[in-house]
């Protein structure tokens, strides 16, 4: 269980993250989406405790996370796979976090198992580690104490596809045990595919929330016809919001049946019309984030 | 219902709601202090110094000098001027490795972190003593092998003046790596004070009665003789005030307002 509510962070005059609200239920994966520079590490460092928020705060299990005693045990967090001393081995650093948890050592050959880091990987420095292989041992890292809620910033970064399939399946599987997840990700296909809800953050905002599924029905129809630009008018005199796809086709915020009637009654022959899907969640994604992208947030 | 359900799980976690003591945090940093290869070197550095220093004493010191206190004493020093540097990277390795991401998510309370790294440091500076005992000890079966005086003759005060002496080190090191969270910038300030205290005492007059009270070149000096007078006591408190509980002060606020990232 995760409460995020009214978030605020500001650098100087610009607020990195500006009241930002969402919950995370137990037993759902939930994306955190949103282009580079969004707010989505700066909101999951305010939850974690390790930057503090202007305004705001969060919960974690129901205690703001720095009331937690032993969080390690009940918030399983990957924030930067990057940020693990180099000179270590991979097992020493879960060692490390088990001596601090108090979980049996043998939790650390198990998690390293789990996430496919080999006897070979485990003895190496973090220095020699591939991207991939970080994130591995911070996926490890944060399932060593067992926790009910997996806090995971880019997870997907640097696995392979075989990786990223994994992944899913492991933290589809902790969800489906109880567990909660907030992953975030600037890539929507990577999070679609596991995600049961969606917080959709660009500029520092919310800029949708909610369910997959309502998300993707409310994206809207899908159409195309043999020409485009006759469609395009038809849809205006018919005062339907449309986007243009990069193919020719159109994204409607509307059902197929009243496109489809705006189509006919223009007299155009339709070449597809659909429920938009994924596709339209994608360009629900590109849309809300549009121009959020070039403001990458300076400290 | 569901709080018949949660309760035994609630029961269950009981163990794991526990905090983290700061018996095991230190000896969570004790082992940081062991696990890289930089921290290896440098703790077997200071083990090498200890011993170099005995072995030349052996072959300089006349036969009738080569004492267990002779052999003690020069090896304080060098280490001394190691175990800041220990401090120091013990603090800011967190910050320049980032560990300090993992390590302020397991453990929020910052300021336990820190009590527990000035522990293990503590810890590893009385151990620094007995290894400056031991090879002193080696020093002077040696030399009394080899036809040395090799006497065992001790003065045991000089025992806690040579702890306070390393802890005092290690600590100001912890001190300015926490006030300045940045190793290179932590360790040319702490090596180059001293410096600065002597040059500024040879050319301004008016600075040479402060640095009395405030070099801590000056201040620690008498801690490696047995006899510190009342006075002596007095200066060493004062730098050490300024030197090692006011950084110290101002890094931790520092660092519990620091935001990770």
């Amino acid at each position: 269980m995760i409460e995020v509510d009214h978030l605020t962070k500001r650098y100087g005059p610009q607020a990195a993250v500006d009241d930002v609200s969402f919950h995370c239920e137990p037993g759902t994966v939930t994306g955190f989406l949103g282009p580079n520079g969004a707010g989505k590490s700066t909101t999951m460092r305010m939850i974690c405790g390790l930057t503090p928020p202007t305004s705001g705060g969060a919960t974690v299990s129901g205690a703001p996370y720095r009331r937690l005693p032993n969080p390690g045990r009940q918030v399983g967090v990957l924030l930067d796979a990057s940020a693990q001393h180099a000179g270590r081995t991979g097992r020493e650093a879960l060692t490390l976090a088990a001596r601090t948890m108090g979980v049996d050592r043998r939790q650390v050959a198990a998690k390293l198992d789990l996430v496919g880091l080999n006897e070979a990987a485990a003895k190496r420095r973090v220095g020699a580690y591939s991207l991939g292989m970080r994130q591995r041992l911070g996926l490890a890292l944060a399932l060593l104490g067992d926790p009910q809620v997996l806090i995971l910033d880019e997870p997907a970064n640097g696995l392979d596809p075989e990786g990223i399939f994994w992944m899913r399946g492991l933290l589809r599987d902790f969800a489906d045990r109880g567990g909660t997840v907030l992953l975030s990700s600037h890539l929507l296909r990577e999070v679609e595919a596991v995600a049961d809800r969606l917080v959709v953050i660009g500029g520092g905002r919310v800029v949708a929330a909610g369910d997959k599924d309502e998300l993707l029905a409310g994206a809207g129809t899908l159409v195309r016809a043999r020409d485009p630009l006759a469609l395009r008018q038809a849809l205006d005199r018919a005062t339907l919001p449309a986007t243009a796809g990069t193919d020719g086709g159109f994204v409607v915020r509307a059902e197929p049946g009243v496109v489809g009637q705006a189509a006919a009654d223009a007299g155009l022959a339709l070449t597809e019309l659909r429920p938009a899907g994924s596709g339209g969640l994608e360009q629900l994604f590109l849309t809300l984030t549009a121009g959020a992208s070039t403001k990458e947030t300076v400290k | 219902m569901t709080t018949t359900i949660a309760a035994p799980a609630a029961t269950v976690h009981r163990p794991a709601m526990v905090g983290p003591s700061l018996a095991r945090l230190t000896g969570v940093e004790l082992r940081k202090l062991t696990d890289t290869r930089a921290g290896r070197w440098l703790l077997a550095a200071i083990g090498l110094i200890a011993a170099a220093i005995v072995t030349v004493q052996v072959f300089v010191l006349d036969d009738a000098e080569q004492t267990f206190r002779a052999f003690f004493t020069p090896s304080l020093f060098p280490v001394g001027l190691l175990l800041p540097v220990l401090g120091i990277l013990s603090i800011t390795s967190e910050w320049s490795q980032r560990t300090a991401l993992t390590t302020f998510a397991l453990v929020p309370r910052r300021d336990r972190v820190v009590v527990a790294k000035l522990a293990a440091l503590l810890l590893a500076a009385l151990a620094s003593v007995l290894v400056s005992l031991a090879v002193a000890a080696v020093g002077t079966l040696v030399a009394k092998a080899t036809g040395g005086a090799g006497t065992w003759a001790f003065d045991w005060q000089l025992l806690p003046h040579a702890a306070v002496f390393q802890v005092a080190n290690a600590l100001m090191g912890a001190a300015f790596g926490l006030l300045l969270l940045n190793t290179p910038l932590a360790i040319v300030s702490y090596l180059l004070l001293p410096t600065v205290w002597s040059i500024l005492a040879a050319m301004v007059t008016a600075l040479r009665k402060p640095a009395e009270w405030l070099d801590t070149a000056v201040t620690m000096e008498p801690l490696l003789s047995a006899e510190v007078t009342a006075g002596q006591w007095g200066r060493l408190a004062v730098s050490l005030l300024v030197w090692l509980a006011l950084p110290l002060a101002a890094g931790l606020v520092r660092v519990l307002r620091r935001e990770v990232s």
